[in-house]
């Protein structure tokens, strides 16, 4: 049972995507269950999982048992890199399950088991991504996902949706040209689709390893995965897809696609192509740490000039993408940027759910929709506001939270490798998060505008009447507690980053290989 | 090897405000018990703090350190009480159980509103203070630090107004804007420079290492700026924006705790990061003394144009940051010393005439000291404390501003900076040339007509007068008993 593990956590979604086909129909009330279970049980797996990987060091699965290296054998393998991200997937769609309950509900009734077949098989395709070590495979399971999330970002009510899915349709599938043409000149080159195979192949062989091919084919999947990832000025397609689409798709999509794909990116380099060659041979570190830079304040600045929500929200997660990409890039010798990037996957995850569940709420309960809207907003919904602080906290690097964190091990990294424009770009981008969330604070504490004159007039001297609204205006506990959880773990993550970043950094080579021959 | 003591008690100093929060905010609809709560805390709070008083003058330093924390960066939460902040430590914790006395009558005499948020996030504001003064290493500090400016922003915004507004903005982008600019990236250079260590015990963090003059400069100013809430130019005018809170906030925080958690991470940087040998090796201090000296001199003189009593003080106040800047920077012994002192001497003397300004508001709506013609004649005890307090801040016997000014001058004197001995005399002379008249003003103008009318006493509400009463009596009693502020400060300084 626990040898199964690793395939219990892809299989279950599924399976669960099938039940609500057959039997979700016609009555939509065992929707919610069916999903709730599998992801559950998901989630168990994953935790299981991690469990083993700290004990036992990496698992190998190979579906069906098929195991010869150029066979045609699925091998998933979960290690040190993977294991918490899987933990993060589990931990974030069951959340957003709970939190889509309502929101599916105001929906058209008719698409309710539609929209669990898609969210599943999203789960499904997120879990397989994040564990496969089949490059042939990681393509299809991407395929799964963004298959799944077109449709869940049309399923809005608004045209402008469509809109957005239509511009998802085809940023998506050229991504997935890209990578997948690059993993074809990689089966040229060595004959095989197993990532640990591909690259014990490229370390043996000098003259297949500095050929132009691999090159080409590096290229081609790291253009196919910053599509996916939206990094500057790659990220057209998706500030309008999260925004208009349902507020529940929002929640799912917005805080795992991005960091999925950014991760992927990290698993490509470490697991693929290896450090040392991406680093020393290739020497393209700089030139990507200017590209990122460039992400980090142009995300930074068109964030600003937002005044929806989630409009900002989401040009903030294109600021931090550039963050994770120039921190997995730096190149520094104790790779406190690399392992920097994988903690802002984890970190950058629960404060963009935390945040996109608020705007969520906000956007339902009381209309808001602009940033203008929120007036005096603190004193109508305190707990929801209180999670929307923390999020917003840990977004411009307040400790305790895990944001603080993040930036420590990425501008250590930035200093230790010596990339000064990172580091003044990832304090540029603190600040203006600093002024965009003030912004919204200030708005929400006062009100837009305030009365004229002194606060002692005689109308507001009475304080109990005050505070007597408090807490009519909250939403129901099953909005606020996966909100209330996720606040919780942001504080958790910044607490604990020591043995998280540890555990990290166990998947990565020793340091001396790098060092070494760093130019 | 130091002498440390494991202890909860400087937790549970920084503790008990924060386990008010819970209770002012239960209570809300119960004045009474509500700032009962806040007292409770606020002597509780004092108590620990006593508590740990003989084993610091025993010579020793309690630590806490939470271990399973922060550990990533090997950088656990610490916290780790010595002289100075214990020195710290007892100023602010005192002076807040007489500030919170205050608000009360000020908070009711103007029949104020969201008594409840205030007095939930004064408390609040108080741990992170005390957290600070007990922050073990550079991250504990800035994560109290950081807590500090963002609890204080509801306070300093109460009004909730325009003008509210715009100085809370003006606060919160000074304050969180150079510390995320300067101070977090200061921190991690030292971070990566000291190779992980960040502890304030031993020896100080950078003692010894290959620190160029150009980097070592970068980092002291990166610091120096970083910590704006020292007030130095030219990142200050956040403290006059800061003004347009209630007076107990601007007295307690904008006088004592806010701007004192500055020129203490200052200190700390100096004393701590650098250490006061290594620091005056580096040279680098000078450029620190000219900055601090500029700041001094045309703080005071903007101060002499305000006509807005509370701005006219939060200029003084600013020169007088940089009073202790300067003397840190010099970097001798009596100088540190000095410093050192001045945060207690300055925290008694401004605190007095922020709770005068208060209950001249309170009792005659007056802000303006253009208005203050003949109002000594009928608020004497305020104005004789107001008088006390500007004599302190002054440095005017029999107050113990004298005392601390005297350090200052001598530390001056010992580094041979005759140009800086003569910034702080300046200085003084402008510090009496914009209290006095004001003084003068009160009891020997004649009164406006109108308001000839009615003559006798009248006084702000006791719950005002009190407080200030007993400051203005503290800063006299300094005076004559400064033994131990002294013995903390030579805890320092390593002087027997």
């Amino acid at each position: 049972m626990i040898d199964q593990l690793p395939a219990i956590m892809v299989l279950a979604p599924m399976f669960g995507a099938l039940m609500i086909g057959l039997f979700g129909q016609k009555d939509h009330r065992v929707c919610f269950p069916i999903v709730f279970t599998s992801l559950i049980i998901s989630l168990g797996a994953a935790i299981g999982c991690a469990n083993l990987v700290t004990k036992d060091g990496t698992i190998d699965y190979f579906m069906a048992g098929w195991e010869e290296p150029l066979g045609i054998g699925i091998q998933l393998r979960i290690d040190h890199l993977n294991a918490l991200v899987i933990v993060l997937i589990g931990v974030a769609t069951t959340l957003v399950s709970f939190f889509s309950i309502r929101r599916v509900g105001a929906l058209d009734t008719e698409k309710t088991p539609h929209f669990y077949i898609l969210y599943l098989l999203l789960c499904t395709g997120l879990y397989g991504i994040t564990i496969t070590a089949d490059a042939f495979n990681l393509f299809v399971l991407v395929e799964i996902t963004s298959l799944t999330s077109y449709g869940l970002i049309a399923m809005g009510s608004s045209r402008r949706g469509t809109h957005a899915a239509i511009n998802y349709v085809l940023m998506g599938t050229i991504g997935a040209s890209f990578y997948l043409l690059g993993v074809g000149y990689l089966y040229l080159k060595t004959g095989t689709l197993n990532m640990h195979d591909i690259q014990a192949i490229l370390q043996a062989n000098e003259e297949v390893r500095n050929s132009n091919a691999v090159i080409i084919a590096f290229l081609f999947i790291l253009m196919g995965i910053w599509i996916k990832m939206a990094f500057f000025p790659l990220h057209g397609w998706l500030p309008n897809a999260y925004s208009y689409c349902p507020s529940s798709t929002a929640c799912l999509l917005a805080p795992l696609m991005t960091k999925i794909s950014v991760y992927v990116m990290i698993r490509v380099m470490i697991s693929i192509f290896g450090l040392e060659w991406i680093f020393i041979h290739l020497g393209w570190s700089h030139l990507v740490v200017i590209l990122a830079v460039i992400a980090i304040v142009a995300g930074s600045v068109l964030a600003l000039a937002q005044r929806e929500i989630k409009k900002m929200l989401c040009y903030l997660i294109v600021a931090e993408v550039g963050y994770m990409v120039g921190g997995a890039w730096l190149s520094d010798s104790n790779m406190w940027g690399l392992s920097g990037a994988m903690y802002h996957v984890l970190s950058d995850a629960l404060m963009t759910l935390c945040l996109f569940f608020v705007a969520g709420i906000w956007s339902k309960c009381i209309d808001a929709k602009e940033i203008d809207d929120l007036e005096g907003v603190f004193k109508k919904m305190p707990i929801t506001s209180a999670c929307f602080i923390l999020g917003a906290l840990a977004m411009i690097g307040v400790p305790p939270t895990s944001g603080f964190f993040s930036k420590f091990y990425l501008i250590r990294g930035g200093i230790e490798g010596g990339h000064w424009e990172y580091v003044a770009a990832l304090l540029f981008s603190s600040l203006v998060n600093a002024v965009l969330f003030f912004r919204i604070f200030e708005i929400a504490f006062f009100g837009k505008n305030p009365p004229e004159g002194h606060g002692h007039d005689e109308e507001h001297h009475d304080d109990h009447e005050d505070l007597h609204p408090v807490l009519e205006h909250e939403v129901s506990w099953r909005v606020t507690i996966p909100l209330i959880v996720t606040a919780v773990l942001i504080v958790l993550l910044g607490l604990f980053n020591g043995p998280v970043v540890e555990f990290i950094r166990e998947a990565f080579p020793p340091t001396s290989e790098i060092v070494s021959a760093r130019p | 090897m130091e002498n440390t003591v494991t202890s909860l008690l400087p937790v549970l100093a920084c503790l008990a405000s924060l386990l008010a929060v819970p209770l002012i905010v239960l209570f809300r609809k119960e004045p009474f018990l509500r700032e009962m709560s806040t007292f409770a805390a606020g002597i509780l709070k004092f108590t620990f703090v006593l508590m740990m008083l003989p084993i610091i003058l025993d010579g020793k330093t309690i630590v806490h350190t939470f271990t399973d924390g922060i550990g990533g960066i090997n950088v656990p939460i610490m916290f780790r009480v010595d002289g100075l902040g214990m020195l710290f430590a007892l100023v602010a914790s005192s002076l807040w159980i007489l500030t919170s006395l205050y608000a009360i009558g000020y908070m009711r005499g103007l029949k104020e509103h969201s008594q409840t948020r205030f007095f939930a996030f004064f408390a609040l504001s108080l741990s992170a203070t005390l957290g600070v003064a007990f922050a073990g290493n550079l991250l504990t500090l800035y994560l109290f630090y950081e807590m500090l400016s963002l609890s204080t922003w509801p306070l300093v915004t109460h009004h909730q107004d325009k003008e509210a507004r715009t100085g809370g903005r003006t606060y919160l982008s000074y304050l969180l804007g150079t510390s995320i600019a300067f101070a977090i990236p200061a921190i991690i250079f030292t971070f990566v420079k000291a190779d992980g260590d960040l502890s304030f015990a031993g020896e100080a963090i950078l003692a010894g290492q290959d620190l160029g003059y150009w980097p070592a400069l970068f980092l002291l100013l990166g610091f120096a700026f970083g910590f704006s809430k020292a007030g130095m130019m030219p990142f200050h005018s956040w403290l006059p924006g800061a003004m347009v809170a209630p007076t107990p906030v601007s007295a307690l925080l904008h006088a004592v705790a806010v701007v004192k958690v500055g020129v203490f991470c200052v200190i700390r940087v100096i004393t701590g990061v650098f250490g006061v040998e290594f620091f005056k090796d580096l040279s680098v201090n000078l450029v620190l003394c000219w900055i601090a000296a500029f700041t001094v001199l045309v703080s005071s003189l903007i101060a002499l144009s305000q006509d807005n009593l509370k701005r006219r003080l939060a200029f003084s106040t600013i020169g007088q940051l940089s009073y202790i800047v300067l003397g840190v920077a010099l970097a001798t012994q009596h100088a540190v010393a000095g410093s050192m002192m001045h945060i207690a001497m300055h925290a008694f003397g401004k605190i007095t005439l922020f709770f005068c300004a208060g209950a001249i508001f309170v009792a005659y709506g007056k802000k303006y000291i253009s208005q203050l013609d003949g109002l000594g004649r009928k608020m004497p005890f305020t104005f004789g404390a107001f008088a006390i307090g500007a004599m302190s801040v002054t440095g005017l016997p029999p107050t113990g501003g004298l005392l601390s000014k005297i350090y200052l001058v001598w530390g001056a004197a010992e580094a041979h900076q005759i140009a800086l001995l003569c910034v702080y005399l300046i200085s003084s002379i402008l510090n009496g040339a914009y209290f006095f008249p004001i003084v003068y003003r009160a009891f020997f103008k004649p009164a406006p007509e109108a308001e000839i009318a009615t003559p006798g006493v009248k006084e702000a509400p006791l719950a005002c007068v009190l407080p200030l009463s007993i400051t203005a009596v503290g800063s006299v009693l300094l005076f004559f008993f400064p033994g131990l502020l002294l013995e903390l400060t030579n805890l320092m300084t390593g002087a027997k």
